[in-house]
Parts: C-alpha cells; sequence; structure tokens
C-alpha cells in the first residue's frame, strides 16, 4: 500500500527550479532511499513532504489524503516525522525533555505527563541515549544529537520517518550503530525515506532507491540497478571520469 | 521541566517562603500607611509587568516592545468605564481588552521574523496613541479623561491580587507542556513545528496572556493619575521598564524579573527625588550595561558566582 | 481640480525629501551593520537642535550648520559603533542574536541621548523662523524652507550615491552589505567600514534634523517618530537596497501628503497599515532581494 505519493511536485527559487516535476511513490513499510548529487534538491524534496516549503505545484498524499501546504506540525501529527541534515536540537534543553517535546505534541491528543515522561525515557534508551538523559543538548557529540533528532522524532508517534543525512559525519563505529537503529525502527513498522551521501549505508539498507539530479528525477529501481546505471554513475562522477575510464 | 522535579522538598520550602512573604505584604496597609504602600504599589506594578513580560519575550526570544501599549490599554478601559462599573469587573475589561488586542496583533506579526514583531510593536504604542487622539478630536470631542480617585490601601490590595494571580500563572505555564514547548520554540521554532507544535497559536495566546495582566495592572494604576490623554497612558517608558528590569534581573527563573523590577523601582523612587533629570540617563546605561555584560541578569551572575564558590569548595575538600 | 492634485504631490515630495534622508541613513545602519538603529530618530533630534542652538546663540546660517553638525553626529556614530555594537557583535552566538541584542541597547541609546538632550536643552518645544516666505510653484504657495529642504535632500542623496558608485571606499560598503564574510577575506577591513556606515547613517539623521529644524518646531521627543517613519520606508523600499529606501521615502511622502488631504491626523495611522500590510504581503518590500 502506498504511504507517500508525490505527483508533479515543483518548487522554484525565485528563477531556479529547485524541484522540477518530481513524481514518487513510497510503499508502506520499506525503507526508500533519496539520493543524488549535492544541490539535486534531496532536503528541498522533505521540505516540502514536511511542509517547511509551499510547493509552486503538484500535490502530496500521505496515506492517501492531500498535505499539500499543510502546515508542518499538523503533517507531524497525521504520523510524518523528521531529522534535519544540520541538527536542529533544542541546545539548552536537557536530552530527555528534548524528547518529551516530542511525546507532549508529536500526535493528537498528546500525552500526560507521566506517560510522556515514560516514553521519552523507552525511546532515550532505544536509541541509546540514556546514560546522557539530563545533559544539555548542545554538549552533545553530533552523532549523539542525531540520534536524539531520531528520539525527538520517534517521540510524535510516526508512521513515516524522514532521515536526511543522518549518516553523514559519522566514523564507521558509529555508522554501524546508525545502520543498526534504522533497521530497528523499521523492524517496529515504520516506513524509512533516506537521503544520504554514504552509498554504504543506502546500498544495504534500502529497498529502492530515487535518484535527483538538478530538481528532477533521474532514475528510481533497486540499489542493484542505481549502482550499475550508467546514467547516475555519470552523473555522481562527472563526464570525464567516465571518459577516462 | 521534568515533573518530578516539583515535588522536591527544595519546591516546598520554596513554597513556604513565598507564603509567609505573601502574608507579610497583606498585612503591610495595617502597620504602614500612607508612602510604604505607595511605594510597594509601584514596585507590585513593575513586577506585574515585568514578570508577565518574562511569560513570553523570555522562553521565546521574541522581544515585544509593546508592553507600554497594553498597560495604556487597561488605564484607558478604567478612564472610560471605570465610573459606571464595580472596580473588578473594569480590571477584568481593562486586562481582556488588552488580552484582544494582542491576540490581533500577535495573530498578524508573530508568523513574522522576531526583528519585524519588535519593530511592530515598537511603533504600536505611538500608532495606538495618535489614533486614540484622532478618535477624541474628532470624534468624542474630548481631549484626556479624568479619572475616579481610589485609596491607596485599595489600590495596594488589588496589585497584589494581581500580583498573585499572575505568579499562579506564570509558574502553572512554566511547568506545563507548553512552558516546553515555549522553550523549544525560542531554541528552535522550526524543530518545535516539526515536533508537533502548533508554533502560532502557542505564541499567541501565550502573547495574549502576558497581556492581560498588562491592562489589569494598567486599570487599577490608571487611579493614580488624576487626568490623563492619550500620550500619558500610551507612554513608551512603560516599554523600556520591564524590558530593562528583566534583562537586568535575568529571565531564567521566576524571581529574576521579581529582583529587577523591585531594585528598580526602588531606584527610581530614590533617583526622582535626588537626581529627577538623569534617570532615565542612568536606566539607559543600565540596560546597555546589562547587554553586554550580564547575558544572563543579575541572577544569572549570582548563580554563576555561587557555583564558582561551591565548584572551589568541592576543590579543596 | 488638478491644482490641488499638484498642491498633494508636491507637498508629499517635500515630506518624502526628509523620508528619503532618514531612511537611507536607517538602510546603511541595518543593511549593512545589521543594527536596527531604534535610536535613529534621536540623531535626527540632535541634528536639529544643533542646528536650532547655533543659529539662535550664533546666528549660523542653517544651511551651514549642516555641515557643522553632520560631522560631530558622523563621529558620535562611529565612536557608538567601534565600541558598544562591536563588542555585540564579538560576543553575540548568531547574526539573529546580534540584531536582538543591538536593538535593546539602541533602546537604551534612545533613553540615554534624549535624557542628555532634555538636560542640555530642556523638554520644551523650541523652534525658529528660516527662509519662511512663500515662493510661488505651479500656482501654489509654498515655504521656501521646504522647497530647500527638498533640495539638500536630493543633492546629499545623489551625492552618497556617487560615493557609494565610484569611490573605493563606496564599493567597499557596498561588498561589505552583499556578503561580509567574503568582503573581508577579499581584504576590506570590515569593521572600520561597519562602523563608517553605521557613523554615515547618523551623518544622514543629522542632517535630517537640521532641515526639518528648518521647517518644523522641535522637542526632545521629536525623534521616536521618525524612527518608526524611517523604518516603514526601510521595509517599503526593500531591506538591503539605498535607492528603494530613497525611492520608498518620496513614495510614503505622497501618501502621506494625500492622507493628510483627506483626513488630517490619521498620516501615522495610514503608514503603519502600509507597514503591516507590507510585512504580510511582500516583506522584501519594493526593490529588496
Amino acid at each position: 500500500m502506498s504511504i507517500l505519493e508525490g505527483k508533479g511536485v515543483t518548487k522554484y527559487f525565485g528563477g531556479l527550479a529547485a524541484i522540477s516535476n518530481v513524481d514518487f511513490n513510497v510503499e508502506q513499510g520499506e525503507a526508500f532511499g533519496l539520493i543524488g548529487p549535492n544541490g539535486a534538491g534531496k532536503t528541498t524534496l522533505f521540505n516540502l513532504i514536511s511542509a517547511a516549503l509551499t510547493p509552486r505545484s503538484g500535490t502530496i498524499r500521505f496515506k492517501g489524503r492531500d498535505i499539500t501546504g499543510l502546515s508542518p506540525y499538523r503533517i507531524c501529527r497525521m504520523g510524518v516525522a523528521r531529522t534535519f541534515q544540520l541538527v536542529k536540537v533544542f541546545a539548552d534543553m536537557p536530552v530527555l525533555n528534548n524528547v518529551i517535546l516530542g511525546s507532549y505534541f508529536g500526535m493528537s491528543p498528546g500525552m500526560s505527563s507521566k506517560d510522556a515522561v515514560r516514553e521519552a525515557t523507552e525511546l532515550l534508551e532505544f536509541v541509546g541515549l540514556s546514560a546522557v538523559k539530563g545533559t544539555p543538548a548542545k554538549d552533545l557529540t553530533l552523532a549523539n544529537q542525531k540520534r536524539l533528532e531520531v528520539a525527538r522524532a520517534l517521540a510524535t508517534n510516526p508512521e513515516l520517518l524522514l532521515l536526511d543525512e543522518m549518516m553523514a559525519g559519522l566514523n564507521p563505529a558509529e555508522l554501524a550503530q546508525a545502520m543498526e537503529l534504522v533497521t530497528r525502527i523499521r523492524d517496529k513498522g515504520i516506513t524509512i525515506i533516506m537521503i544520504e551521501h554514504v552509498m554504504k549505508a543506502i546500498m544495504n539498507v534500502c529497498e529502492r532507491i530515487m535518484v535527483l539530479h538538478h530538481g528532477q528525477k533521474i532514475a528510481e529501481s533497486t540499489p542493484q540497478e542505481i549502482a550499475t546505471s550508467e546514467t547516475v554513475i555519470k552523473i555522481y562522477l562527472g563526464e570525464k571520469a567516465h571518459a577516462g575510464s | 521541566m521534568d515533573s518530578t522535579t516539583l515535588t522536591s522538598k527544595k519546591s516546598l520550602v520554596w513554597l513556604a517562603l513565598i507564603l509567609i512573604i505573601f502574608i507579610l505584604l497583606a498585612f503591610v496597609p495595617l502597620y504602614a500607611p500612607g508612602y510604604p504602600i505607595v511605594l510597594l504599589s509601584s514596585i507590585l506594578m513593575y513586577v506585574i509587568m515585568t514578570v508577565s513580560w518574562v511569560i513570553f519575550s523570555g522562553p521565546t526570544g521574541y522581544m515585544s516592545l509593546a508592553p507600554a501599549a497594553f498597560f495604556g490599554v487597561g488605564i484607558y478601559t478604567s478612564a472610560i468605564i471605570g465610573k459606571a462599573l464595580p472596580f473588578p469587573i473594569v480590571v477584568g475589561i481593562g486586562g481582556l481588552a488588552s488580552f484582544c488586542l494582542a491576540l490581533l496583533v500577535g495573530a498578524l506579526t508573530l508568523r513574522l521574523r522576531g526583528i519585524y514583531f519588535a519593530i511592530f510593536t515598537f511603533g504600536l504604542v505611538m500608532l495606538i496613541a495618535h489614533s486614540l487622539l484622532f478618535w477624541e478630536l474628532h470624534v468624542t470631542g474630548t481631549r484626556g479623561r479624568f479619572v475616579m480617585v481610589m485609596s491607596y490601601g485599595t489600590v495596594y490590595y488589588y496589585m497584589l491580587g494581581v500580583f498573585v494571580l499572575l505568579l499562579i500563572t506564570a509558574y502553572l505555564i512554566r511547568g506545563s507542556k507548553y512552558g516546553l514547548a515555549l522553550q523549544g520554540i525560542g531554541q528552535n521554532e522550526d524543530a518545535a513545528a516539526h515536533t508537533g507544535v502548533n508554533v502560532t497559536m502557542v505564541k499567541v495566546i501565550t502573547f495574549a496572556i502576558s497581556a492581560f495582566f498588562m491592562g489589569a495592572a494598567g486599570a487599577i494604576m490608571a487611579t493614580k493619575w488624576t487626568y490623563i490623554d492619550p500620550f500619558i497612558a500610551f507612554n513608551p517608558f512603560f516599554s523600556f521598564m520591564p524590558v530593562l528590569m528583566a534583562i537586568f534581573g535575568g529571565m531564567g527563573q521566576l524571581y529574576g524579573p521579581v529582583i529587577g523590577a523591585a531594585v528598580f523601582t526602588y531606584l527610581e523612587e530614590i533617583l526622582i527625588t535626588r537626581f529627577a533629570e538623569l534617570y532615565m540617563l542612568i536606566f539607559g546605561t543600565i540596560l546597555v550595561v546589562a547587554i553586554l555584560y550580564l547575558p544572563d541578569g543579575l541572577v544569572g551572575l549570582i548563580q554563576r558566582l555561587w557555583k564558582g564558590i561551591s565548584e572551589g569548595k568541592h576543590v579543596d575538600t | 481640480m488638478i491644482v490641488t492634485i499638484l498642491d498633494v504631490v508636491i507637498a508629499g515630495l517635500l515630506l518624502g525629501g526628509i523620508y528619503a534622508l532618514i531612511a537611507v541613513g536607517l538602510s546603511l545602519q541595518y543593511g549593512v551593520a545589521r543594527v536596527l538603529n531604534i535610536s535613529h530618530g534621536e540623531f535626527i533630534m540632535i541634528g536639529a537642535f544643533g542646528t536650532w542652538m547655533l543659529y539662535k546663540m550664533v546666528g549660523i546660517n542653517p544651511l551651514i550648520t549642516l555641515a557643522m553638525c553632520g560631522p560631530v553626529v558622523f563621529f558620535i556614530g562611529f565612536f557608538l559603533h567601534r565600541t558598544l555594537f562591536r563588542s555585540l557583535l564579538a560576543s553575540s552566538a548568531s547574526v539573529d542574536i546580534f540584531e536582538g541584542r543591538s536593538l535593546l541597547a539602541s533602546f537604551g541609546l534612545l533613553f540615554i541621548i534624549q535624557n542628555i538632550a532634555i538636560l542640555v536643552w530642556g523638554a520644551d518645544i523650541k523652534g525658529y523662523s528660516y527662509l519662511s516666505y512663500g515662493v510661488n510653484l505651479a500656482g501654489s504657495l509654498f515655504e521656501a524652507n521646504r522647497l530647500v529642504t527638498l533640495l539638500f535632500a536630493v543633492v546629499i542623496s545623489a551625492a552618497f550615491y556617487l560615493f557609494l558608485a565610484c569611490t573605493r571606499l563606496g564599493k567597499a560598503i557596498r561588498a561589505a552589505a552583499q556578503d561580509p564574510r567574503t568582503a573581508g577575506l577579499m581584504g576590506v577591513n570590515i569593521n572600520r567600514v561597519l562602523a563608517l556606515c553605521f557613523g554615515f547613517g547618523a551623518l544622514m539623521a543629522s542632517f535630517a534634523g537640521g532641515l526639518v529644524s528648518m521647517c518644523y518646531p522641535i522637542t526632545a521627543t521629536m525623534g521616536m517618530e521618525y524612527t518608526i517613519i524611517a523604518i516603514i520606508v526601510v521595509v517599503l523600499g526593500g531591506l538591503g537596497s539605498i535607492v528603494g529606501s530613497f525611492i520608498g521615502g518620496f513614495l510614503l511622502g505622497i501618501i502621506g501628503s494625500i492622507v493628510t488631504y483627506i483626513e488630517p491626523g490619521l498620516a501615522l495611522v495610514a503608514y503603519y497599515v502600509i507597514f503591516i500590510v507590507l510585512l504580510l504581503a511582500r516583506p522584501t518590500g519594493i526593490l529588496g532581494k
């Protein structure tokens, strides 16, 4: 069953088309990858889905309902959560409170105080941050801040989770942990769309991948086909490299 | 705010302390009528303005320069309907009028970047003053109004009552999920919105609640001036003082603004008698110095010093 | 009928000259130095009182005083930036935080400067008469001082525009307005440029104040209204665009003149309505980026 569907989504910044007539379809329960060179429009697409931005044209449907142009908080409460490429934690708040905010507001109706604290504590354990629950978020390492964002997003009880470059800047050990976390999230039945540059992660975790370039959809297929596609290799490595090899 | 901290012993001690202070305050008019009550009323006025201001502008970081506007609305409400209705209702309506104005202003401008909001609220005071003047000249044909007189004691008790209500409200907001939401909005508004917080609604309603108390205070204190006109009631100075007191006192805790307001009102009283021509200058300078060197206000400074002392102690042992 | 419209338009232009000047000044301070200087009006007031004082006591022609008060106010502005605002900039974690803190700091400055003015000159209304004879223009009578004000406002703005366009320092300022960091990397002494811009903003305010004092009575509390108008014009013309502020000033002046003709006393209200409509509908203004 399709959980997220986009038709003809277009977004302009001034005269530049950041996203141009993109169609996409994500099945419930799958791990869907979104890749493309820098500036391809991947985060813009996330912003359009989560309603941080409004598209110039096109529609986006979540579980059949049109969510184009709704407010971010409505979309969150409907069951779509996300993390951010540039981490947006609540810097001066303790880690636990960051997550509690999600428990309180991420669903309608929200939770009671006791339940929210309990759920937040459980989620911190799920992502492995129990040890730092009283620390202000700004004092965390980048890897931990990313995990905090995931915990906060999970607190809003999403059915669809958008992960924006969760693996960026992680060392191999952290990377393995992050990939394992993604798998555990999937085991909960949550659909995942992930933007990544770290190819190893995308290829191993995702069932289908969509490639964007200059705001347009270039390809959408399985990891194997994407990895061997000439078109995709060309846009990543450039014409020269291809000619040279 | 972790709900588990609310039941700690420390909070009970605070509560007892506050209760004692209020009982003492309630008995002041009996033992020291006259000047002390007037002074305390002034202090309460600024405390109410400052704490109200901090309820919204503290956690969210949206600098409102509108307190004078809401205070003025309260004053004018008192002037217009003060003789016709029982005083508690007048105060309530004064608060309500400010509440509604804040809803309108907030709905329009809280969607904008913080700095536009600050600018808009800054101009609001003059806008209302000019509009009111126009109204008085062309529609009602009067310029200014006379306010009824009330005894010092009555004014004092009303201010005390509003102050108690305000403290309870501020404390409840802080400890609730909306207090957390306000902090989230101040620290990362985008993230808060994406975490399910209806940021516009939370901002507007909190802004309106803070305006309510400012309006109520204005309605009560209106009786201090026997004659008011638009420019007396809507004086930018009443936007300046809460901001100054909050920044000086510190916005992290609830008692920061209270201390700041108490200190400055007392300072104002002293300065007015001896250096009446200088106090704007002095206060302005203090504001600038506080912005430069006291990021967390006086309370923050004390906390840091305290931390330094207790950490020093640990090192010794 | 036609004569009346022309009257209103010319009156608007006369008003707009001042508006343009103060807006250009604020645009320099906010657009480049990113200080939303709420005390801008106080600098206008200082220029006005300085001119008044020199005229009343020493009898110097107000137009000459412009050249005398200007540099003094310029240095005050320059000095303030180098000490106060540069310090704020250094201790602010982000531009947004700096903007908020410098706004509050300028709020404090507002009260400091106003108090000093009251101490020196008193709180009552002052005025003087200069070039107040009527001049016949397009069939109506206009005061000579207002025409001179318009002339000077245009000349000063044009001169400043040429300065920005043609001189090395002017280009440095434009670079700093676009992208401070890159400008710094290209060898522009950013700190000095920002302080200069702030000083120039104060200079414009001083000129405007001097011109205002020729035409209208002045008080120590006159500044705030001008500050609000300057802010509205800067938003109207587009943040970051000095030309926009210039044009916006005249535009607002004409609007003010029309509103005053229809219903005197509501000009400020009209400006405010325009302001809120702009902020909601087109915050980038007419020429903004």
